[in-house]
């Protein structure tokens, strides 16, 4: 293991994205408030509870679900995107480095500035609503998991990308749509039998539905299949990336 | 003399089906300063780029201090400092950064005594904070420098190193990396500047449409290959060559108003003293005298210029 490589990367992912960090967050937060402001106290003032907590809190874990999934795939998606983009990759290619601590470095750092940024999103959701969490540790696992796996899915896009449009496809026009289908701000449970049989083939669903059984113990679906979920989310990714890395694709000609 | 670098039937197919090299062989020595020459597109970059690892090979090896660079990259890479020919550049970070960062990934421990001493070195100091889209073209050709000997390599390539870069400073340049050998280190230059490869290289090595054509001591290869010519310029000029000259293989030039004398290939330097004689006995009356001696320059095109 190249330790002092896997250092250098890191650090310099960290540097360059706290340059952003605080546009990265503020944009998130505003965005957050406003939902609470809308959802949370214009409507949910009308929807009372959802399975025993009030709405605003029903939606803090969604909340927090989408920006972090949009943040570890935008940041991982950059961060390898750019120095392919301006030609500085040569460096890395040229390094003593295997993919794997390449990898380590650009998704570790994507996924801790995720985690930053969602912890922040937590404090802010705390300002207007009255959270309990169940289980802290729990909850700080899913959200670890589910950092470094959408970082390693926002690496792949990173590299898959040839322009700056397909970088911004997936997390602009993905993401948003499977959060708010995902159950962020209702209970499946709420939808006719079709539109639930359809839900369970979003992947947001199982994040979002074993995030919130962290908080306040009730979940679309059971807890330990939104785990299994991730783990084969995760699975996909390591072994499309190491696909990637055997075949050289548009990294080395 | 052993080989840094041994390369064997390389070759190099590009995924669209272009092949930029056709069977390389070369040996590189330990602590020489290696020019490869060619006109743009014959493999230069290629070829470099496959020793480095930013590039696999098709078929072919490539060993670098006895390492294959595709199974032991780790241990040739390490060995090996890469000054590319884009000034690719992260135009948001600062000089010392971007040069600390060289270091680091190349798994070196940190030595800021080190990159200290190279960006004085590069006369980079002053701007070791500055951002790099602060600075001009030539500065970023340093900072480039700056960052492949960060790690202290063995062996440093540098892909048309003065390339952009003004006169003084590409004499600068030339200081550093003739310093650079005196520590031991491989250099590995590519050119367009004939004088370039004409002043600093040990060898020569001409590459064009993916085949290395020659690889020589530069000494040698002027000598081989290097013509020189006497011209003599005549107060009068001549109708025809007297047959006396034309016997000692003169030729008459400038409508009858030159006489040129061609040697080299170490072959009629003993017949200058004849040739001269010669004229003198023919009562031919001289106004002026000139000697040419081919350069690398001409060795060169005559050398590209024979491919079909
Ligand atoms: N990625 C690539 N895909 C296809 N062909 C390529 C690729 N890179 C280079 N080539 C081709 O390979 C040949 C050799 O290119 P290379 O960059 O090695 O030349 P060079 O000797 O460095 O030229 P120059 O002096 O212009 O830098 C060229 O014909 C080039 O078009
Ligand atoms: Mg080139």
């Amino acid at each position: 293991m190249n330790i002092e490589a896997i250092k250098a990367i890191y650090f310099f992912e960290m540097a360059r994205m706290k340059r952003t960090l605080l546009q990265s967050v503020i944009s998130p937060v505003i965005t957050t408030s406003l939902y609470f402001i809308v959802f949370g106290t214009a409507i949910g003032s009308r929807i009372n509870e959802v399975g025993g907590v009030s709405y605003g809190a029903f939606i803090t874990p969604g909340l927090i679900m989408l920006t972090l999934l949009s943040q570890c795939i935008g940041n991982a998606s950059i961060g390898i995107y750019f120095p392919k983009f301006t030609g500085t990759i040569y460096e890395i290619l040229s390094a003593p480095v295997s993919m794997a601590e390449i990898v380590i470095g650009y998704v570790g750092a994507a996924a801790t500035k995720g985690l930053i940024v969602g912890l922040i999103i937590l404090a802010t959701a705390s300002l207007f609503v009255d959270l309990t969490i169940a289980h802290p540790l729990i909850m700080l696992m899913f959200m670890v998991l589910t950092a470094v796996t959408f970082s390693l899915f926002g690496f792949i896009i990173g590299i898959w990308a040839d322009n700056f449009e397909q970088l911004n496809l997936v997390p602009m026009l993905v993401v948003p749509p499977l959060t708010f289908l995902g159950g962020s701000f209702y209970s499946i449970d709420m939808l006719p039998p079709f539109w639930q049989a359809v839900s369970h083939l979003n992947p947001v669903l199982y994040l979002v539905s074993g995030f919130r059984w962290s908080f306040y113990e009730i979940a679309d679906v059971n807890p330990l299949i939104s785990l299994a979920m991730i783990a084969v989310f995760l699975t996909l990714c390591l072994s499309v990336l190491a696909w990637i890395f055997k075949t050289g694709y548009r990294l080395r000609k | 003399m052993s080989s840094i670098v041994s390369i064997q039937k390389l070759t190099k197919t590009y995924a669209n089906g272009f092949s930029a090299l056709k069977g390389v062989d070369l040996e590189i020595r330990e602590g020489e300063i290696l020019a490869l020459l060619g006109p743009n597109g014959a493999g230069k970059t290629t070829l470099i780029s496959i020793i480095c690892g930013i590039s696999v090979p098709t078929s072919g090896t490539v060993l670098v201090g006895g390492h294959d660079v595709v199974q032991e990259f780790r241990k040739t890479r390490a060995l090996i400092g890469l000054v590319p020919q884009e000034l690719t550049t992260d135009q948001f970070e600062t000089v010392w950064n971007t040069v600390t960062f060289s270091r680091g990934v190349h798994g070196a421990k940190s030595n800021p005594a080190l990159i200290e001493q190279i960006l004085k070195d590069l006369t980079l100091w002053d701007k070791r904070n500055a951002k790099l889209r602060e600075l001009s073209g030539g500065m970023k050709r340093r900072v480039l420098i700056a960052k492949a000997l960060a790690h202290e390599p063995r062996i440093l390539f540098l892909d048309e190193p003065t390339a952009g870069v003004d006169v003084e400073l590409r004499r600068g340049m030339w200081a550093a990396i003739g310093r650079l050998r005196e520590t031991g280190v491989t250099v590995i230059l590519t050119t367009h500047y004939i004088e370039e490869a004409e002043e600093m290289a040990d060898r020569i090595g001409v590459i064009s449409g993916g085949e290395l054509l020659l690889v020589e001591e530069k000494r040698a290869l002027m000598q081989k290959l290097g013509r020189k010519q006497l011209r003599l310029e005549l107060k009068e000029p001549l109708e025809s060559l007297p047959p006396t000259l034309a016997a000692l293989g003169l030729t008459l030039a400038d409508g009858g108003r030159g006489l040129v004398h061609e040697y080299g290939n170490g072959a009629g330097e003993g017949r200058i003293g004849a040739v001269l004689a010669a004229i003198e006995a023919e009562g031919l009356s001289i106004s002026d005298v000139a000697t040419r001696q081919s350069s690398l320059e001409d060795i060169f095109v005559s050398l590209v210029g024979e491919r079909p």
